[in-house]
Order: structure tokens, then C-alpha cells, then sequence
């Protein structure tokens, strides 16, 4: 999601990387990059300011102290800058004394208001709470219907009934009481923030059900104008938090960055995708590591360990490391990660991913002519991939589907990698830091952009960072992750 | 524990894409299609027009009833005709500025601050910058204009801070001029309807915009069909059967969850076999990133130019809220739509709730970047509020003071 500003700023820092000491220029130049980038992935006009005015202080102090590697030290003020204008930590919901809990949606029209009550609803739900949502937007047709249709497909009821949103909102409220529902969740109507009647309206539903949580639902495609906005409406209605809408498309979601900056609330949660289950809560401090590059970790591990089955897990890692890891338990492991959900989204919260890939538009599907190779062998072939010979070649490849090219490729990287592994594993895991830079693997990046991202191109995004281990080949030691245990 | 997880999801995905990868290298030879594709010819970069009314002078609009016995005032694109339809509502339309000027604040303040200087200084030039970026004009763009600018006051060909206002909103407005801003509804035989497909990312007002043109065009006497293309939302289609009821059209719905084109098609052949003249149909909300999606969206207009139909424009629905991303919609939305066979990309951008805070800037991002014109302007929740585009108008209301 962040992808491009990410980029961006790694072209910037890429610039500066290897020079002995910044000069003034140096400086002027990052930060007019850094300027542009942020600029260019709609962070707004103020904030910007006023981000660059603070990094500069802060480099031209670099500059002067002739630090070893400036470009280091540009990074380490980017990313403590970034993750001050993320802010803070994670909204915890604290549920109120006397139920239910009252939650009230508002923003502009088009923002995912409605599929966001839903979603919010099935969050609720999944925290072992019982919501009713409420539709009051009756201006937009078939709103309401559509509130129903959600509701039903998470299997949460829909109070609503024609006429005034506000005494909707209020008997919904009251319905709440009567049906002993602990969690309720009001949609309204979209509004414009300069429409006075309408957020006179929003003002009074807000004062009748005194609501515990206001949502301001901002898309991420927003430009300029989400700062106004929100700060519209938090002068009328107090927001809580911000839920960020349709962050699965390639915006750059600097409004994100801008409206905690301004208003001063958190995001609360992100939508990334359609799926009503495509709905998290925020973790700022992991979301700042994503802009830079690093992915996000955090994410990716509580992700992973819904999905794989954790004896399975670790015996397979246990046979990476001996070097008896076969397609087989390949296979097996793909079957998990497919549990993870798209690829895309798993990509982008991996570090140091290559460009050519957090870019691509990469399916499930795509998957599928590896696992389909991989099924067309003998379970010899599976457990001793060198016994593959031309006219096993020739069969696996009619059988797969594919061409003998791409089995050729496929047993040969395998081979690549299992070698590899081994060779880590003799290394020990656990050691971090010494196998960060990775000379070899940096220069096969360059032509065969991520071709054969073989184990040692990974660290790609930012080596280097500091305050970050350097990502050793295998992403295998969290021990310096922010917030890892 | 943790690093047991990761290093089997670093594993799989490093491993399988890197096969991958490699072999998507090989696709154009392993895939006729795509190669096909490859060998087209370049297209032109400028939209080819759609083959309007033979004798279309420029200026003058070039709707016209496809039944032609009824003498419909053509050149003026605002009147209703009231005595053809049955329920025929005239619609008040609401000038540019006033909408827009509603919110101004941001912008009047540089302009302000630039007439107040006595001459031209950097400040001048950081103002202006900051009043264009803030309507999302951009960066790129706004740096080209502003650096014109710049060479001009060197050159002391601009002296005065209201010279150089006028400068910009000269030059902006000239970017803006000589685009083709018509809706072209090209008359033809009875049973050979007009298509009009509505895109855009979700939340834009994709549905309501067909809505209200479906309105307007029968106060302007033309026999119009809705088609709920848009399958995937909960109750989209109940929200357009609304629109339709309101402004006596056609309606034509799938199941939820169905075949995009085919409710499309279905419309465009209950059209064609009641002589209806257009056909306005409605997708589904999709993000440019997502490639099925797009996959899906070539179908769908491919199928709609399959029978009796005539896909006479594609319209890109921007809301006015959207950043920078919103050239990246348009040149997605673009790229999909012209790879396909059809010929024609988008036809041109509407751009909806321009009545907000928000300035649209990026719209004249994508004209003059993309030469996509824009061509009509939602400026508030009534039927309408929708109304041509006016350049003059809209970089006017982009420097409204007072």
C-alpha cells in the first residue's frame, strides 16, 4: 500500500549511501526528494512542512558531526519522524462499564462507511462480542439494504427503520438495551464537512446515543482535502480514531500520515481489501517500518501463525536446516502459506522484498505452474530431485502442464536453495548481524531484478538501517525488530 | 518461534516466485495472446474520437435523438424538452462557482498573501506552489507551471504579483482548451443503442452519476435503459433500480454476485429490442490494481459491443476528494480498457462531489497529462447538480477570492 512512498524513499537515501559526510546540498537535495516523495503520496502541504523543517534540523546536525555513514543516520531521522507522524500506539477498545459499547460512523459519501460498520461488526464479533448494527443513513438509496445484505452474511442483526436518522439512531440504541447486545455500531449517512445542515444532523444523532467510540472513515486515496476534513469533523462530532478505507490499492495513503498528525487521534483500523475479513486494527509502529521498507513483520508472523500448523511448522524448519528438506515438505508448506491470504498483500509485508515484486500483480494463481511441477513428479523425484533426468524432464513437463524450462528451473533452484540452507544451518541460526550485507547476493540483484531472489538478495530494501539487525539471508532473527520479544 | 514462521514464508514465497518471475520472462513467447497484443500496432495518443453526428460543427453540442422525425434544439445542451417525455422534471443548474466557492479558504489565503506583496519574491512563488499542491494539482505539474512561470518573471515579462495570477490562470486554463467534452450519442438505427459504461474505483459515485445522467437524458427526451452491472456491492443494484423508478428508465439486473457482462448484455438487447436509445450501464467498484478486476471490466465492455450495442463512451468516475492516485487510476483504468480490442480507452472522466472541500486538481493532472478530457462535474446531491465541465469555471473557482 505504501509501496510507492517506500520507494521513493529509498531512492533517496540510495543517493547518499556510501558518501563520507553529508554538505549542505547533500541535504538540500534529500530532503527535497524527501519532500517530493511525501508530497507525491499526498501527505499534506502543512505537515509536510513541518516534517521536513524537523528532519532538517536534525540532519544538518549530521553533516556536521561527520558521522561514519551519513546515509545511516538520514535513514534512522526518517523513520523516527515517520513513526512520530504515525504515532503512539495501537487504539486498545476499552469496552464500556454499562453495555453496550457505542460506536458511531461518520464521514464522506463514498468513503466505505457501510462496508466498514460491517466489517467492524465482524471484528466485534470475532472478539467474542455480540453487535447490533444500526443503519441510519437514509439518504443514500438502498443503504439500508445494503447494511442487511452485510449483516446477514456475518450473521449480525440490522436494526432500522424510515424517517428521521436521528430517532433511528436513538430506537436502535434502545433495541440494543432490549435484545442485551453488548456492542453497538451506527452508520450514517456520507456528509460533506462544509454541508451545515448534515453535520448538524451527525451532531445530534452523536448527542443522542453519546456515543463511546466516533470513527471518522477516510478513503485512502484521499488527497489534500482529508486533513479539512477531518478536522471538520472532529470539531463537530470529537473523533476517537480514524478507519482507513480501500488500502489495498496502490495509494500512498498520505493522508493516513497527515490525519493523525493534525487531529491528533490514532488509526484505528485499515481495510485492505473487499473480503469483510480484510479489516485489521492499525499498529502504527509497524506501518512506519512498511513505508520504509522493511515490511512488516509483526503482521506477518501473527498472520503466519493462524496459518501453519506450528508441529508441522517446525519440523519442516528443523529439515531446512539439515539440508533434508524436500519438495515434498515444500509442498506442504505452500498449502499453508496459501491460508495466508493473497500473495500480494504477504509480499508487501515482507522486508527488503525487491521492487519488480511488491509491484507486481502477483495471484494466487501464479503459485500454481510451481505446485503443479512438484505434483507431476514420482515421490522419488519429490525426495531426490537430482535423479531427474532429460526424459523425466520431458514427462513432468507434459504432465504439468509446463515447459521443460521451467522444470529445469525449478530443480535447479531448489538445489540452490536446499544448499544453502544447509549451510546456514551449519552456520547456526540465532547468530544476527554478520550475514547482513551480502556482497554476492547484491550484485546478482542488478540484471536479473529479483529473477532468482535467491536467499541472499532479501535484504534488499534498506540494508544498513539502523536500529534494524541487517536482515540476514533468512529473515530468520526478529531478536531487533522493533517490538519483537 | 517466531523465525520458524518467517523463514517458511520467506521460503515458499522467495523459491516459488523466483521460478516464477523467471518464467513470466518467457510468457510473450509461450502465450499467443499476449503476443498478439504485443504486435498491435501503437495507438495514437491522442483518444480517438468516437464518430459523432456527421455534421457536428465544434461547439455546438452533438446530441441528438436517435428518432430524428422530432426536432430537438441541439445546440443548446441545458434546455429540456419538455413535450416528448411523460414526467419531464427541468433541472436548475447550479453554477460552478458557487458551488466551489463554498470552500476556499486554503487557496484564497495564498493568493491573498501573494497580491499583498508589492512585488514578485520567492514567497510569491511558495505560495503559489503550496495553494496548487494543496487542490492536488501535484508536484510534477505544479513545478512545470510554476517553473514557466519563473522564466517569464525573469524575463520581466510578468512584473506584478497580479500579473502573475492571471499568467497561471491563463496558462491553465489554455492546457484545458480544445478537448472534446461532449457525450457522444451517435444516432443510428432503431435497435442499435448507445452504450455508455460508467468506471472507477469504489465509493467514487459510479451509481449515483448514472443515476442522474440517466435523468437527464430523459428530460432531454431520449428513451434510456439502466444496466446494474455492478453485482458485487449489496444492494447496488436496488440503489440504481431506485434511480431508474425515479426518472422512468429501463432497469435491467443479475443476480448478486453474477456475470457483470452478462447483465450488460442482457440490457443492451432488451434496448435494442424496444428501440431504446442508450444504454447507461453500471460496474462495480474496482480498484486499478486489482488485475482480474480489470480483466473482468475488458470483458464486460467488450460484451456490451457484442450485439445490437455501441459502447459511444467510457467514463472514468474520479471523485474530487482523490489525490495523487487519481492519475494512477486513470492511466490504470485507461491501459486496461485499451488493450482491448475495441479501440477506444476512456472517453472521457466525470468528476463528482466537487461541491466538498475538495478542489479536484488531479483532474487537471490526468487531461493534460493523459488527454483524457473531463466532461461532466458533480456539484451537488441533486439530479441537477450534474452538469458540463467548464474549464474557465473550474480553474476560476480554483482561484476564487472574496
Amino acid at each position: 500500500m505504501f509501496d510507492s512512498l517506500s520507494s521513493r524513499l529509498e531512492g533517496v537515501i540510495k543517493k547518499i549511501r556510501g558518501k563520507g559526510r553529508l554538505t549542505e546540498a547533500d541535504v538540500d537535495e534529500v530532503l527535497k526528494e524527501i519532500r517530493t516523495a511525501l508530497l507525491e503520496a499526498d501527505v499534506n502541504v502543512g505537515v509536510v512542512r513541518n516534517v521536513v523543517a524537523r528532519i532538517r534540523e536534525q540532519t544538518i546536525g549530521v553533516a556536521l558531526s561527520q558521522a561514519l555513514d551519513p546515509s545511516q543516520q538520514v535513514v534512522k531521522i526518517v523513520n523516527q519522524e515517520l513513526t512520530a507522524m504515525l504515532g503512539g500506539e495501537t487504539l486498545k477498545i476499552t469496552y464500556a462499564s454499562r453495555p453496550p459499547t457505542v460506536v458511531l460512523m461518520a464521514g464522506l459519501q463514498g468513503s466505505g462507511k457501510t462496508t466498514n460498520s460491517a466489517k467492524l461488526a465482524r471484528w466485534f464479533k470475532s472478539q467474542g462480542r455480540q453487535p447490533l448494527l444500526v443503519g441510519a443513513d437514509l439518504q443514500r438509496p438502498a443503504a439500508v439494504e445494503q447494511l442487511r445484505t452485510l449483516g446477514r452474511q456475518i450473521d449480525v442483526p440490522v436494526f432500522s427503520e424510515p424517517g428521521d436518522p436521528v430517532a433511528t439512531a436513538t430506537r436502535g440504541l434502545a433495541e440494543a438495551r432490549r435484545l442485551g447486545k453488548d456492542v453497538l455500531i451506527v452508520d450514517t449517512a456520507g456528509r460533506l464537512s462544509i454541508d451545515a445542515e448534515m453535520m448538524e444532523q451527525v451532531r445530534q444523532i452523536s448527542a443522542n446515543i453519546e456515543p463511546d467510540y466516533t470513527f471518522l472513515v477516510i478513503d485512502a486515496m484521499t488527497g489534500q482535502d482529508a486533513v479539512g476534513v477531518a478536522e471538520a469533523f472532529h470539531a463537530t462530532l470529537a473523533i476517537d480514531g480514524v478507519i482507513m478505507s480501500k488500502l489495498d490499492g496502490d495509494a500512498r495513503g498520505g493522508a493516513a500520515l497527515s490525519v493523525k498528525e493534525v487531529i491528533g487521534r490514532p488509526i484505528a483500523f485499515a481495510s485492505t481489501g473487499e473480503k469483510l475479513t480484510e479489516f485489521e486494527q492499525f499498529h502504527p509502529d509497524r506501518m512506519a517500518g512498511r513505508i520504509l521498507g522493511m515490511g512488516d513483520m509483526l503482521t506477518l508472523i501473527e498472520q503466519a501463525e493462524q496459518a501453519f500448523e506450528k508441529d508441522q511448522a517446525e519440523a519442516a524448519a528443523e529439515k531446512l536446516l539439515e539440508g533434508e528438506f524436500t519438495l515434498d515438505d515444500f509442498l506442504e508448506q505452500m498449502q499453508q502459506l496459501k491460508k495466508m491470504g493473497p500473495l500480494g498483500n504477504i509480499l508487501g509485508m515482507m522486508p527488503g522484498m525487491p521492487k519488480e515484486l511488491k509491484g507486481a500483480q502477483i495471484g494466487d494463481e501464479e503459485l500454481k505452474p510451481v505446485e503443479a511441477i512438484i505434483r507431476s513428479m514420482t515421490a522419488e523425484e519429490r525426495r531426490k530431485p537430482e535423479i531427474i533426468n532429460g526424459s523425466r524432464r520431458n514427462r513432468i513437463a507434459l504432465g504439468s502442464g509446463t515447459s521443460v524450462a521451467q522444470v529445469t528451473q525449478l530443480v535447479k533452484q531448489f538445489g540452490e536453495m536446499q544448499k544453502m540452507m544447509k549451510r546456514m544451518g551449519a552456520m547456526g541460526m540465532g547468530r544476527p548481524g554478520k550475514k547482513g550485507k551480502q556482497k554476492g547476493g547484491k550484485a546478482s540483484k542488478g540484471k536479473r531484478g529479483g529473477g532468482m531472489l535467491g536467499m541472499p538478495n532479501i535484504p534488499g530494501g534498506l540494508p544498513n538501517m539502523p536500529g534494524m539487525p541487517n536482515i540476514p539471508g533468512m529473515p530468520g532473527l526478529p531478536s531487533g525488530f522493533p517490538g519483537s520479544k | 518461534m517466531e523465525w520458524i514462521y518467517l523463514a517458511l514464508v520467506a521460503l515458499v514465497l522467495v523459491f516459488g516466485l523466483g521460478v516464477l518471475v523467471l518464467n513470466r520472462r518467457r510468457t510473450p513467447e509461450l502465450n499467443d495472446e499476449r503476443t498478439s497484443e504485443i504486435v498491435r500496432p501503437p495507438r495514437p495518443a491522442v483518444e480517438p474520437r468516437p464518430v459523432s453526428t456527421a455534421d457536428a460543427s465544434p461547439g455546438t453540442a452533438v446530441l441528438e435523438p436517435a428518432e430524428a422525425s422530432v426536432e430537438v434544439e441541439s445546440e443548446v445542451e441545458i434546455e429540456p424538452d419538455t413535450d416528448a417525455v411523460a414526467e419531464p422534471e427541468t433541472y436548475e443548474r447550479p453554477s460552478f462557482t458557487s458551488r466551489m466557492s463554498k470552500a476556499r479558504s486554503a487557496l484564497t489565503g495564498a493568493f491573498l498573501g501573494i497580491r499583498s506583496r508589492a512585488g514578485i519574491t520567492d514567497s510569491s512563488f511558495d505560495d503559489l506552489e503550496e495553494a496548487l499542491l494543496r487542490a492536488d494539482v501535484g508536484v510534477r505539474v505544479t513545478d512545470e507551471l510554476l517553473s514557466g512561470l519563473r522564466a517569464r518573471v525573469k524575463s520581466k515579462e510578468i512584473t506584478t504579483p497580479d500579473a502573475l495570477l492571471d499568467a497561471l490562470r491563463a496558462e491553465m486554463t489554455g492546457r484545458l482548451e480544445g478537448a472534446d467534452r461532449e457525450l457522444h450519442l451517435v444516432p443510428g438505427e432503431p435497435g442499435s443503442p448507445n452504450v455508455w459504461l460508467f468506471v472507477g474505483v469504489n465509493g467514487v459515485g459510479k451509481t449515483t452519476t448514472i443515476g442522474k445522467v440517466g435523468a437527464l437524458q430523459r428530460s432531454e427526451g431520449r428513451t434510456v435503459l439502466m444496466a446494474a452491472g455492478d453485482t458485487f456491492r449489496a444492494a447496488a443494484a436496488e440503489q440504481l433500480n431506485t434511480w431508474a423508478e425515479r426518472s422512468g428508465a429501463e432497469f435491467v439486473r443479475g443476480a448478486e454476485g453474477g456475470d457483470p457482462s452478462s447483465v450488460i448484455f442482457d440490457g443492451v438487447e432488451r434496448a435494442a429490442a424496444r428501440g431504446i436509445d442508450l444504454v447507461l450501464a453500471d460496474t462495480a467498484g474496482r480498484l486499478h490494481t486489482k488485475s482480474n478486476l480489470m480483466d473482468e471490466l475488458r470483458k464486460v465492455r467488450r460484451v456490451a459491443a457484442k450485439g445490437a450495442g455501441r459502447v459511444t463512451e467510457v467514463l472514468l468516475v474520479i471523485d474530487a476528494t482523490t489525490g495523487q492516485n487519481g492519475l494512477t487510476q486513470a492511466r490504470q483504468f485507461g491501459d486496461a480498457l485499451l488493450s482491448d480490442d475495441t479501440g477506444v480507452g476512456l472517453t472521457g472522466v466525470v468528476l463528482t462531489k466537487l461541491d466538498g472541500s475538495a478542489k479536484g486538481g488531479i483532474v487537471f493532472a490526468i487531461e493534460t497529462e493523459l488527454g483524457i478530457p473531463v466532461k461532466l462535474v458533480g456539484l451537488g446531491e441533486t439530479i441537477g447538480d450534474l452538469v458540463a465541465f467548464d474549464p474557465e469555471q473550474f480553474i476560476g473557482a480554483l482561484f476564487a477570492e472574496s
